[in-house]
């Protein structure tokens, strides 16, 4: 299987379709296992059982930036190789990210309630991941509002990777931002070093979600594909001339 | 009326398809709330007593950019020229228009409310206030804005001078609805007397709006 | 019915586009402005459908509805279609005949007519200038209006477009409507011409 290969949609969808359900069956036993070891492992013995929220937030945190770097990808995929399935790609991952950072801004801001006595705290970290769920949005409106698909990938593809470039720059000056108005008051959420009964449970969910996202990116790319060729058979029976 | 309930139809449609942005309104005035603590400080204290104010300013400024295109988009493809000829009278149209836009975007915005009350640590009192006067509030922007809306098509400018001219318009909406969000949290003041006013501007702007874009744009087409 | 206009003077943009201008047409009757870019033909139409204020002069329609203005009573087809593109080919036709009023035809009866009959359910993006026209044509038929004011009709319509338009136009005027088109091409029907420019 290579990029050769996938770039046919015909060929991209028929692969698809076989690979799917047994990454549905994947993601269902990570994540199963990951909730049962998470359900089961210990009570953290500052935070108590709210601890275990953590086991969800921080694939959904790592899951949020990750789904950035696939769509970058993807946008040099548009941009320089003019991949024919980039585009599909970085549009079906938008909103996936979307919703994993959104899943990560709710978590964090449930963590943070007994925590914090607030749902929300002007915390560098959450701070950071809201602007990146703001980006996210922003893209999606891109995405929305230019009904031509080509045309939009090109403007997508220019604004993630400036994102790409300009994260790192938001994230510093947040930090920076913090600090000076909060020295070290918010609590930091996790130690250093984690116990092995956390680090396991936390390892098969990350794996549990990354697939969860792989397995939906590929269904919404096949829905894309799909979508894409209803338009343009829709233009074509537009263009026929009535008997 | 069908002709107007029609009217109200399509652009709300219009407004939820591919294209219409409307949703883009509220991502405005989250990205607007969201920033605002960056230029006053992550100080809670602070931005709970700001919250109502940067609110309302959200709002204020995301139904005017969203107002832009209220005509525009009418007249550019032409069926400004039939709305104005058809036999509904033109204030009611655009009293429809106004409405559906409100719907689509003005409503939204409101829906949203709650959603950055959290970010601002507004309790839920201050929540439903802010809530409740952008309820009232809005509308009167809507269509005190729309006059702005209507000037721009025959001045064939849109945007910035838009701005410049429905913003001044809008100061006794934005003093009155601040003012009863803050009444309502911390008092002294009774939160029905600037309620009360401005739901009085609201009504007034109701009548006063179709009527002064309806005869902008029967003078000034061309 | 009875369509005049008297001494009409039009000022736009602080020019004279022209003064002084008369002209009459009746039931049944197709009145051709013709004249080259510039002399007014649109700015005429536009008076007509009430769109500009004439500076001077009348237009009168005898023999109308006495309670509706001519406007009311006017059918536009302008340069542009009046269309948008997020709404469906029905969509964009229902919401006219919803607000203009008074249906006379069925919906799909309109669109076959003009030929848009295998595209109802289509967004009107993908629709091409041509198939735009038609759509815009299917307005008229949809809602009734003595008054047709037409400002080049038949220009991205194909040959079958404008044979199509010509039979529309032939039947409106059947039921003694009447018709006044700007026009640099033959319409391909016999009309009455009131030539614009030079004579002001």
């Amino acid at each position: 299987m290579t990029l050769i290969d996938l770039a046919n949609p015909t060929k991209f969808l028929s692969l698809t379709a076989r690979v799917l359900p047994w990454l549905t069956g994947a993601t269902a036993i990570f994540l199963l296992v990951g909730f049962y070891q998470a359900a089961m492992a210990p009570d953290d013995y500052q935070q108590g059982a709210t601890a275990k929220i953590m086991f969800v937030h921080v694939p959904n945190a790592w899951l949020a930036m990750f789904v950035w770097g696939v769509m970058s990808v993807a946008a040099l995929g548009t941009l320089v190789w003019r991949h024919p399935l980039a585009d599909v790609a970085a549009k079906a991952a938008t909103p996936i990210g979307a919703a994993f950072t959104f899943l990560a801004l709710v978590t964090g801001s449930l963590w943070g309630r007994p925590m914090w006595g607030t749902y929300w705290e002007w915390d560098a970290r959450m701070t950071s991941v809201l602007i990146l769920f703001l980006m996210y949005l922003g893209l999606m409106a891109l995405w929305r509002a230019v009904d031509d698909p080509s045309r939009a990938a090109r403007a997508a593809a220019v604004l993630t990777l400036v994102g790409a470039l300009n994260l790192p720059i938001i994230k510093f000056s947040v930090d920076w931002w913090n600090t000076l108005h909060q020295p070290a008051a918010v609590l930091r959420m996790g130690g250093t070093s984690l116990d092995k009964a956390f680090l396991i449970p936390l390892l098969v969910m990350a794996v549990g979600f990354s697939l969860l996202f792989v397995t939906l990116h590929l269904a919404a790319m096949r829905n894309e594909i799909l979508r894409r060729r209803v338009r343009s058979l829709q233009m074509m029976q537009a263009s026929q001339q009535a008997a | 009326m069908t002709a107007l309930a029609a009217l109200i139809r399509r652009d709300i449609r219009i407004a939820v398809r591919v294209g219409g942005g409307a949703l883009i309104g509220v991502l405005f005035f989250l990205t607007v709330t969201v920033l605002m603590p960056f230029a006053i400080g992550p100080d809670l204290a602070l931005l709970t007593r700001l919250g109502p104010a940067i609110l309302w300013f959200g709002a204020l400024l995301a139904s005017l950019l969203t107002l832009d295109r209220l005509f525009t988009a009418d007249h550019e493809d032409g069926s400004l020229d039939l709305i104005v000829m058809g036999r509904a009278p033109l204030e009611l149209a655009c009293a429809a228009k106004a409405l559906a836009h409100w719907l689509a975007a003005g409503l939204p915005l409101i829906v949203a409310t709650p959603v950055l009350g959290l970010l601002l640590n507004l309790d839920a009192t201050a929540t439903a206030a802010v809530a409740l006067t952008l309820l009232v509030g809005t509308p009167a922007l809507t269509f005190t804005g729309m006059i702005g809306a209507a000037l721009a098509v025959t001045l064939h400018r849109g945007g910035l001078l838009l701005a410049v001219l429905v913003l001044p318009l809008s100061i006794p909406v934005l003093i009155f609805g601040v003012a009863a969000s803050q009444a309502a949290i911390t008092g002294p003041l009774s939160f029905g007397t600037p309620f009360s006013i401005l739901c009085a501007l609201s009504l007034v702007s109701l009548v006063v709006g179709p009527f002064a874009a309806a005869a902008s744009l029967r003078h000034g087409l061309d | 019915m009875r369509l005049s206009g008297r001494q009409i003077d039009c000022i736009r943009g602080g020019r004279g586009v022209f003064s002084g201008l008369d002209f009459e047409t009746s039931s049944g009757e197709v009145l051709a402005v013709v004249g080259p870019n510039g002399s007014g033909k649109t700015s005429l139409l536009r008076l007509i459908a009430g769109l500009l204020v004439p500076a001077g002069g009348s237009i009168d329609l005898e023999g109308g509805e006495a309670e509706l203005t001519l406007p009311e009573q006017s059918h536009y087809l302008g340069h542009r279609d009046a269309l948008k593109p997020a709404l469906s080919v029905h969509e964009n036709l229902a919401f006219w005949r919803d607000f203009l009023g008074g249906k006379i035809g069925e919906l799909s009866q309109c669109l076959s007519a003009v030929g848009l009959g295998h595209a109802t359910h289509l967004p009107a993006a993908y629709l091409s200038a041509g198939q735009r026209r038609r759509l815009s044509i299917a307005r008229l038929l949809v809602v009734r209006r003595p008054v047709w004011l037409l400002d080049e009709p038949t220009s991205a319509l194909d040959t079958a477009g404008q044979d199509l338009f010509v039979g529309v136009m032939r039947e409106h005027l059947a039921s003694g409507g009447i018709i006044i088109a700007a026009t640099h091409t033959p319409l391909g029907i016999g009309a009455r011409e009131l030539r614009m420019g030079g004579a002001t």
